[in-house]
């Protein structure tokens, strides 16, 4: 199913469209416990159909963003509008919005059945219709045969899909998923991650999904948020957090990333020649980030856009410096090589483990060269 | 399995705890059997001390007279005091839960910080004394106390009230003194709830009210049973309560026991009486025993 | 985070007045110069001058002190024997009814306990006083000493008893090591509470007692029966005076000693870095 619909998720990005209206937006949303600012003047659009996600590490304040959201917590100040009202005070149970808890809440004292219904039965439906939605819903998330028990005859998996199907029963505007997967093990997570979009695509429904994992939300998300104390530190897309990230922040909490630290010497256009302080080796950058000649920078490279060999390089125009395998992890897929530069510094390069043979031609303590094009690093002012 | 001495040393740590009660406890009560079946002439005092041999037990046993039986089923005064008694416990059992309900409840809602406290002060009437908690009341409820003096100087009233030596007192009374055991039952199954529930109820469209009576309140039903049932049982065979706050017109089996006992001095009968209550009260404790366990399972 | 709604609010306030109100007034009426229970005729302390120079009184405290000392002390070690056999030793012939006479008189109506012991006492004419009182208590408070001891014990961590025995300890070895050390806060509140069960008993105590053994409830109950006595109100208010502070006291120092032991902990985590 994610396959197929693969084409439209990509051609759909409203947030690039001036024309449009976001479904949910935080107006310079600040909140504040005591003397504690969990949240610090946040604004941001969700549209209509987008699946997003809050991401950060725990007590960044993605988790209180998100009870605001359901109105379990007041902003202290700014407003948070949905669909253009302005949700203000009101309480959690005239909002429509619905979450998905991170310990599932589901009833202890009631059957699958009943927790999925409560929902329908609070909003004083049909009883005829209940069990209709009800029924599409068992049928939704496979639990039709056990429709009739309690919360504790069920595995960790099913718990999360009866909580996944009352938190849908009410065709809410919004579903809140508060680090929905967390209590998974690592196959079950990756598995219910293509359900839950498949689920999204489905119903044509907004998600917003909080959660620390950044492979989670790199997968499942249209776009993501990463915070930290309480701010916004950037809102893209998961290849543009991944391959443009706005800071060092970013640029670590997110996958691997060697960042070495330097001076701008020289810039033409997008080309940004930089001397890097430790190693002291000149590197030259492919990039349209505004800077000027003297400053401070950070030159951050994915490991795996480094390329290892023996011997010395010849192409001019790529970034190279000289050390010495330090440390070979072997993952599996692939490979990480640990190089300590002559200056002390260590460079980090992944290859893929294309063959099966178990003989690498590098090994432990071989002098190597360490390349990138240009265009594989970033530079970071911040 | 871990610290199960072999030999020798096992079966003292067994033997000595179970030597003791198996004199002081289950030797008494085979004796309290026996006298309960036993011809009041023999057993009358001056009560000749026989020693209650497993022979002569069912010997006894055997020329089974059910005459003290036989007179708590004709004699009025012990059927009605059993009823009173079960009447009495169950219904200042119902009045209490509303007193202990919103308390607990106000209480597994404080701030945490201020739990450990509130516990406290909870629990603390409980190791006071009982018999002083209870004679507390004689000088509120008196026809001079302190009630009546409130009632009369406001003017709701001209003449005292009646309240000591009344089943109102004993009411009072039972509920006062078994409050705390209502409460913590009651407080530690509220307070173990995951507040998420009431969260999730409130977001699939529940108002407080409605989260409360649907989500809270099932599932502190294992606190109210277990709450009822620490009061109720005690509450029947309750003596010094309907001795100290009781009027003559109110009969509990625990009071008619000991007045059968020190006053008519008729152990026959006075035993009888007592395996009967255990008799009475075997159900509930049955019942409760079940629920505790049933409770423990769901725990898991 | 929380705060109280005035729906809490309320319900603390009425709950603890209720609970409290009529212990404060004795106390504060035990301070009567007169001797009405309504009227208050100015602050004195005659009340407690004449306690002190009641013999009979002082006799049936100094009786009670004993009683209960003696009996918590014995109970206690029965009572925590009986938990351990009940949370540590399996199966064993027997253990339905050792378990079933250890719960029993939890339940069972103070008046039936206090019957049958007298009973028993009769039957093998033992005389009858302080010490078949004290009997009578070591039995029925040791049960609730081995209920607190059974509860701390079924949630301890086997392991460390495990490894005690792993290095080599023996069973008793382990249990005076490892195991005691670590329940001993549970052995001593039940210790607590056999001992104000003791002293606050008056049924089990009235039916097992003998000439010229009289305990303090006995002595407060026969003086009360026909009604407030000023006297009484103020050995109340000594006796709930000094349970006060003992069980108040008892808990201050736990929780001190919690609160030192987690400071002790995140001092070590800080420098353990």
């Amino acid at each position: 199913m994610a396959k197929t619909l693969g084409p439209v998720r990509r051609k759909f990005a409203p947030w690039n469209d001036p024309a449009a209206v976001p479904l949910i937006e935080f107006r310079n949303v600040v909140k504040r416990f005591g003397d504690f600012t969990a949240v610090d003047d946040v604004s941001l659009g969700i549209y209509e159909r987008e699946f997003f996600a809050l991401l950060g590490p725990s007590g960044c304040g993605k988790t209180t963003l998100m009870r605001m959201l359901a109105g379990f917590e007041h902003a202290s100040e700014g407003r948070i509008l949905l669909a253009g009202q302005d949700l203000g005070s009101r309480p959690p149970y005239e909002r429509p919005v619905n979450m998905m808890f991170q310990s599932y809440a589901l009833f202890p004292h009631m059957t699958v059945e009943k927790n999925i219904a409560f929902g329908l039965v609070m909003d004083k439906m049909p009883k005829a219709d209940i069990e209709v939605r009800v029924a599409e819903m068992l049928k939704l998330t496979r639990l039709e045969k056990f429709a009739k028990r309690k919360p504790h005859q069920l595995s960790g998996g099913q718990r999360q899909r009866v909580a996944l199907a009352r938190s849908l029963a009410k065709r809410p505007k919004v579903l809140l998923l508060d680090e929905p997967l967390g209590a998974l093990d690592k196959k079950l997570r990756e598995e219910t991650q293509f359900e839950l979009m498949d689920l999204q695509q489905q119903l044509g429904m907004t998600f917003l999904i909080v959660t620390h994992d950044q492979e989670e939300a790199m997968t499942v998300a249209d776009r993501i948020a990463v915070m930290d104390h309480g701010k916004l530190v950037q809102v893209a897309g998961p290849s543009e957090i991944y391959e443009q990230p706005s800071n060092r922040y970013v640029a670590d909490f997110i996958g691997d990333i060697n960042i070495l630290e330097g001076r701008v010497a020289s810039i033409e256009g997008t080309t940004i020649g930089i001397e890097a302080s430790s190693p002291k080796v000149s590197l030259v950058v492919e990039d349209d980030e505004p800077t000027s000649v003297g400053a401070t920078v950070w030159v951050a490279v994915r490991p795996e856009k480094v390329r290892i060999s023996h011997d010395q390089p010849t192409d001019a125009t790529s970034n190279a410096v000289a050390g010495t395998v330090w440390d070979i992890a072997y993952i599996g897929d692939v490979s990480v090589y640990h190089v300590k530069l002559d200056c002390g510094a260590t460079i980090r390069a992944t290859v893929a483990n294309v063959s099966r043979t178990v003989e690498r031609p590098i090994g432990w303590e071989d002098r190597v060269w360490l390349t990138w094009a240009r265009s594989s690093g970033v530079v970071l002012t911040s | 399995m871990s610290s199960d001495g072999k030999g020798w040393g096992r079966s003292v740590v067994i033997g000595i705890p179970y030597v003791w009660m198996a004199i002081f406890f289950l030797v008494p009560f085979l004796i309290v059997l026996k006298i309960s079946i036993s011809n009041s002439v023999i057993a009358a005092p001056p009560y000749e001390p026989v020693f209650a041999t497993i022979s002569e037990f069912f010997a006894k046993a055997g020329e089974f007279t059910s005459a003290s039986y036989a007179r708590l089923f004709s004699e009025s005064i012990y059927v009605e005091s059993y009823l009173s008694s079960l009447w009495i416990a169950a219904s200042s059992t119902v009045l209490m839960l509303f007193i202990a309900y919103p308390l607990a409840y106000a209480m597994a809602r404080a701030p945490k910080a201020w739990r450990p406290t509130l516990l406290m002060l909870v629990i603390l009437p409980f190791w006071t004394s009982f018999l002083i908690r209870v004679y507390a009341w004689i000088g509120i409820l008196a026809e001079e106390g302190l009630l009546n003096w409130l009632l009369m100087s406001i003017g709701i009233v001209d003449e005292p009230i009646t309240f000591l030596a009344t089943t109102r007192a004993v009411y009072i009374g039972i509920i006062y003194s078994y409050l705390p055991f209502m409460v913590l039952p009651l407080y530690s199954s509220l307070e173990k709830m995951d507040d998420t529930l009431i969260e999730a109820a409130q977001d699939l469209g529940c108002t407080p009210i409605a989260a409360f009576w649907r989500v809270t309140f099932p599932l502190s039903i294992p606190g109210v049973i277990a709450g009822s049932f620490l009061v109720f049982i005690p509450a029947v065979g309750e003596f010094v309560i309907p001795d100290l706050l009781g009027g003559s017109d109110t009969v509990m089996i625990g009071k008619t026991l000991w007045e059968e006992f020190f006053n008519n001095r008729d152990w026959p009968t006075a035993s009888a009486v007592a395996i009967s209550l255990l008799l009475i009260l075997v159900v509930p404790i049955v019942i409760f025993q079940n629920a505790q366990a049933k409770a423990q399972e769901a725990d898991r | 985070m929380k705060r109280f709604s005035w729906f809490n609010v309320t319900s603390l306030a009425l709950g603890f007045g209720f609970l409290y109100l009529p212990i404060v007034i004795l106390v504060i009426y035990s301070f009567n110069a007169g001797r009405s229970v309504a009227v208050w005729g100015g602050w004195s302390l005659k009340w407690y001058v004449e306690v002190f120079q009641n013999q009979q009184l002082l006799d049936a405290a100094w009786v009670t002190l004993r009683l209960g000392m003696l009996s918590a002390t014995v109970a206690t070690v029965l009572g925590t024997l009986a938990a351990i056999v009940l949370s540590r030793f399996g199966r064993f012939p027997g253990r339905m009814l050792f378990s079933g006479m250890v719960y029993a008189p939890l339940v069972m109506p103070e008046v039936i306990t206090g019957l049958s012991l007298l009973l028993l006492f009769v039957a093998v004419d033992f005389e009858r006083g302080f010490w078949t009182i004290t009997l009578a208590h070591i039995t029925f408070t040791m049960c609730f000493v081995a209920v607190v001891v059974q509860s701390r014990l079924v949630g301890f961590d086997k392991s460390l008893e495990e490894a005690a025995m792993d290095l080599g300890c023996r069973p008793a070895g382990t249990f005076l090591r490892i195991t005691l050390p670590i329940i001993w806060p549970a052995v001593l509140s039940g210790w607590m509470l056999a001992f104000t069960l003791s002293i606050d008993d008056l049924v089990i105590s009235s039916f097992t007692t003998g000439p010229g053994a009289t305990t303090l409830p006995m002595k407060i109950y026969s003086d009360v029966r026909l009604g407030v006595k000023p006297e009484i109100n103020a050995v109340c208010t000594l006796v709930i005076a000094v349970i006060t502070v003992a069980v108040v006291g008892a808990s201050i120092l736990s929780k001190r000693q919690e609160i030192e032991r987690e400071r002790a902990e995140r001092a070590a985590f800080a420098a353990g870095g």
